[in-house]
């Protein structure tokens, strides 16, 4: 009710609450009594959320009160999906309300029709604004809300979202100018408190591992005693993993399912459609699920592994119970006894309501190119105006005109120092300031391309009848061979033959390996960090530990030490004839990794024979030949400066970071699917670009885009700037004789883990090379 | 670069893709594909214009470093046949400074056939050095021994957990394909099928590290 106040009042509106309280009906009702009261033909409300599937979903669910009060409204979905005679239709004769995602606005956008399309607008309504605000789909999506603005400058913008931690953060994001005033805060009822527990099998954590693995019988005896339940994972691969280990221990042949990103669409929307109907007594899912579909009767839902940050565990715990009334049910089975610690911390966290911290970047640099362009392509522009524009969208109100050019040379010409493509310019400046595109095949380009997810190459894995099952990553893919065996969607595969971007597979009973994405893993946020250091440092906590984990605790500190939560502690043990270094840095897995690199470069150049590292998302271990009896100079600040500069600019962190900014400002053109040249490929790889541009033009907007999104996005950085400044002045150094008690946790995956402990990649090749001749040695 | 041999001859390969002909006095490379960032600028995408520079400057480093006398380019040297005449300032005094102190061949390739030479060097269709073909695509029909390229042979290879992809040769006793040398050059996987057939079955993945050279079996 308070949301048609704020409507009738013209007010823009951000209205917070949790999961289930009906928020995107709240967001839909002045819409819908505006129309009821005067109906009128043209586009009246935008609602924009961040998944394509939310649209469709909404769009069900709206169309039942329309048809039941008998409205005339029509409400129609515009995405990637959208056949294109409907989208032609849509921009001719557009429905009273249109459900879409940030790309397909934007594209919209790029058409000269827009300016009529959207000048009786009156409402934007922009759904799960949390979940993509601080990315850049959020960045593009805030520069369509200056461009829709400018069309129709009364527009009023309702946010929708979910907890957060700073509401004003949002309100200031979702308002022109950057001015929180002109957008009301409304608070939904919060609800029943959820509950929570973490299962232990038998009062035993494990030592290592981080899937929960272990308790595949007491996850499905709580599946078999709930009527519906979701079982969170925390990458695809283990979700793969786990639906195999619950398969097994299935005795009564419950009907569960699986569900991630790569799955095939129809296959992803079949065991939706399945959980919907109620037809699924559990579904094993990754982050594909944290938003999105409302599916009222799920009773249970249950975190394998660490959940790494408080909100997100609240956001998938709300997706039981969709009814505020009730308290949703919810269980995390740690994977081993830090993430015992750390899904202890997540509990308190959530009774004290504390959400996870969120950070606001400036608005990146390739997303803004890409609007530049759509703009363009719109009708030609005035650059004075077109910057006026921009800066109104909150994270661009600090663009400099200096930057501003750039990217319009970017755009223009690729903005090089060597002026070698004016001849083929993109954008040609007619009059000073006025600015229009040199051919229409710009903006055909541009529509092919534009988009803000980059994924990286994909083959589709098919059976031979050509069904497709889902999608993996070229890289993982180069490593199969005919006659392997993958578990994926559900089932054991085995490879039949390459076709090519397809692989063929047919099912299979034997034993498989797991299918690996590359990309960064999920870091604990600072915040639970914060607390687990607390707990080590409080013994008095200990008693709400089970035994283990309390006895795990206590040898520790009467062997070696327990950290201060202002400490840094580093312990170095000789064991098997290697000497160990375990840093308890609670920095996350990912600054970690950059970290191991580092110090076993050092250890190199300070002859300690480095052998490798291993890294969890609470500690790193180092190990070498020689003992180190100092390890203060192996992290003193000035790595920092020269080698961690040297190392990013070399690792994959920012060669990736420059792909997503060379497809995303369209410097490259995307490979589009059945377009896939064979045999001699015509794509080039971003990669070769980077190396190039690096060396003779390490200055370009593009080289400067990626580091900043290195920087920010990649908030590890962050981190291993703070735990390097803060090593000099924390760090206690304890010797000890043999392995400690907290050590064991990192010392277990030494060997196991797929990680590559530092070797370079020669190395990594010479073995790989000798373990082929030692196999097919004929003696 | 490391020792390697190849019908009967002995070669030393650069990790690049550059190789060492010492009894020759001879370097080969192919697949340069020059201007090919400017190729593609016609259509809308500015890559970076510095490719042939790169690629240029890494030859001449080689070239100084081995000390050779001749030079043979196996084919795809421009992007396309019109290259020679985009080629920048920088990148063309240095072809040219190259071309006119080595004995230089371009060989031509299916990218630049018949390309106007505004830079120096004679154009072949293909070469024959001490029993050995020079050409840009292998022909398995011929039993010579034969070292071409067109393919931009590259070995992916996934080792613990982590993605190393490495521009390389493939070989067999009498078929050797070079990697692409340009600094833009992609690649295909050195087991793709095609890739195969013109090798024969022994096909091998050869990568140059540090001291050594390492082989890879191709299997089917």
């Amino acid at each position: 009710m308070e949301m048609l106040e704020r409507a009738h009042a013209g007010r823009s509106a951000l209205l917070v609450a949790a999961t289930g309280a009906g928020k995107t009906l709240a967001g839909f009702l002045p819409t819908i009594c505006d129309l009821a009261e005067q109906p009128a033909e043209g586009l009246h409300t935008l609602y924009v959320s961040p998944l394509k599937a939310l649209a469709v979903d909404v769009q069900r669910n709206l169309l039942t009160p329309i048809e039941e009060m008998g409205l005339p409204i029509r409400v129609e979905t515009r995405t990637g999906d959208t056949p294109s005679d409907r989208k032609a239709r849509q921009r001719v004769r557009p429905p009273q309300v249109l459900l879409t995602t940030p790309e397909s606005l934007s594209l919209l956008l790029s058409y000269p029709d827009s300016f009529t399309l959207f000048e009786n607008l009156r409402t934007i309504v922009i759904d799960e604004i949390h979940a993509f605000a601080r990315e850049k789909r959020g960045d593009l999506l805030s520069l369509s809300l200056s461009r829709l603005q400018a069309i129709v400058p009364d527009l009023r913008r309702v946010g929708l979202s979910a907890t957060v931690a700073d509401p004003d953060a949002y309100r200031q994001w979702l308002a022109p100018d950057a001015d929180e005033e002109l957008v009301d805060l409304v608070i939904g009822d919060p609800g029943a408190e959820p509950h929570l527990d973490i299962l232990i099998p038998e009062g035993r954590v494990p030592w290592s591992g981080h899937s929960g693995r272990y308790a595949a019988r007491q996850v499905m005896d709580l599946i078999q005693r709930h009527k519906t339940t979701l079982v969170f994972c925390n990458t695809r691969g283990l979700a793969e993993l786990i639906f195999q280990d619950l398969w097994r221990v299935n005795d009564n042949a419950l009907p569960i399912g699986v569900h991630h990103g790569s799955l095939a669409l129809e296959a992803r929307r079949k065991v939706e459609a399945a959980m919907a109907d109620g037809r699924l007594r559990a579904l094993v899912c990754t982050s594909s699920l944290d938003l999105g579909i409302d599916w009222g009767d799920v009773e249970l839902v249950i975190q394998m592994g660490a959940p790494k940050g408080s909100s997100r565990l609240l956001q998938r715990i709300g997706r039981a119970n969709h009814r505020l009334d009730e308290p949703s049910e919810g269980t995390i089975v740690p994977g081993n006894r830090f993430e015992y610690l750390e899904a202890r911390a997540a509990l308190d966290a959530v009774d004290a309501r504390e959400m996870d911290p969120e950070v606001f970047r400036p608005g990146t640099l390739d997303t803004l190119a890409q609007h530049i362009l759509a703009c363009a392509c719109a009708a030609p522009f005035e650059q004075a105006a077109l910057l006026r524009e921009i800066r109104s969208a909150a994270p661009y109100a600090g663009l400099t005109d200096e930057v501003f050019d750039r990217v319009l040379q970017y755009i223009a010409t690729g903005g090089y120092a060597l002026r070698a493509y004016d001849k083929f310019r993109r954008l040609v400046e007619d009059s000073p300031g006025h600015w229009r595109i040199t051919k229409p095949a710009v903006a055909l380009q541009h529509r092919l391309n534009a988009g803000i997810i980059v994924d990286n190459p994909m083959l589709d894995v098919r059976f031979k009848n050509g069904r497709m099952l889902g999608r993996v990553e070229e890289g993982f893919a180069s490593t199969l061979t005919v006659g392997d065996h993958i578990f994926f969607a559900g089932l054991s595969l085995e490879v039949l033959s390459f076709k090519d971007s397809d692989i063929l597979v047919r099912a299979s009973a034997k034993e498989a390996r797991l299918v690996t994405y590359g990309g960064q893993r999920m870091s604990m946020t600072t915040h639970l960090a914060d607390r687990v250091r607390a707990f080590l440092a409080s013994p008095q906590e200990w008693h709400r530990f089970p035994d283990d984990v309390r006895e795990w605790l206590e040898v520790q500190q009467r062997r070696s030490r327990l950290p201060q939560p202002d400490e840094l502690l580093v312990e170095t043990f000789p064991h098997e004839k290697r000497h160990y270094m375990v840093m308890y840095s609670f920095e996350g897995w990912n600054a970690h990794q950059s970290l191991g690199m580092l110090i076993t470069k050092r250890m190199e150049k300070a002859g300690l024979k480095p052998l490798g590292f291993v890294a969890n998302d609470y500690a790193i271990a180092v190990y070498g030949l020689e003992p180190i009896d100092d390890p203060a100079p192996l992290l003193s600040a000035d790595i920092l400066e020269g080698e961690f500069v040297e190392w990013v600019e070399q690792s994959m962190l920012l060669k990736r970071a420059f792909r997503e900014v060379a497809v995303i400002g369209g410097l490259v053109e995307r490979q589009h699917p059945g377009k896939r040249k064979t045999g001699k490929q015509v794509s080039f790889s971003t990669d070769l670009i980077y190396d190039v541009l690096r060396k003779y033009e390490p200055e370009h907007l593009l080289m400067k885009a990626a580091w900043e999104d290195a920087r920010a996005r990649m908030t590890e950085l962050g981190r291993l700037a703070r735990l390097v400044e803060r090593a000099a002045d924390q760090m206690v150094h304890v010797a000890t004789s043999r392995v400690t008690p907290m050590a064991v946790p990192l010392m277990v995956i030494i060997g196991r883990e797929a990680l590559p402990s530092g070797t370079a990649d020669d190395q990594l090749l010479i073995e790989a090379e000798a373990l082929a001749q030692e196999a097919m040695r004929l003696d | 670069m490391v020792p390697f041999s190849f019908a009967g001859h002995d070669f030393l390969a650069d990790p690049q893709g550059a190789l060492h002909w010492p009894a020759e006095r001879a370097l080969l490379v192919a697949d340069l594909h020059l201007e090919k960032a400017s190729w593609f600028a016609r259509l809308g995408q500015f890559l970076p214009p510095y490719d042939s520079q790169a690629t240029l400057a890494a030859l001449t480093a080689i070239v100084e470093r081995a000390g050779v006398e001749r030079l043979y380019c196996l084919g795809d040297s421009f992007h396309d046949r019109f290259g020679c005449d985009r080629l920048p300032e920088e990148a063309r005094a240095m072809l040219l400074a190259l071309t006119a102190r080595l004995d230089w061949t371009w060989i031509l390739g299916n990218h630049d056939p018949g390309f106007a030479d505004h830079c120096g060097g004679r154009l072949l269709e293909e070469a024959e050095v001490a029993g050995v073909l020079l050409r840009h695509e292998a022909d398995p029909a011929d039993p010579r021994p034969e070292i071409s390229g067109h393919y931009h042979p590259k070995l992916r290879l996934q080792l613990k957990g982590r993605n190393v992809s490495r521009r390389c040769y493939v070989g067999s006793s009498a078929k050797l394909i070079l990697p692409a040398f340009g600094a833009l050059t992609g690649g295909l996987d050195a087991g793709h099928p095609e890739i195969r057939r013109k090798v024969g079955p022994e096909a091998a993945a050869f990568v140059p590290v540090a001291d050594r050279m390492l082989r890879f079996p191709l299997a089917a």
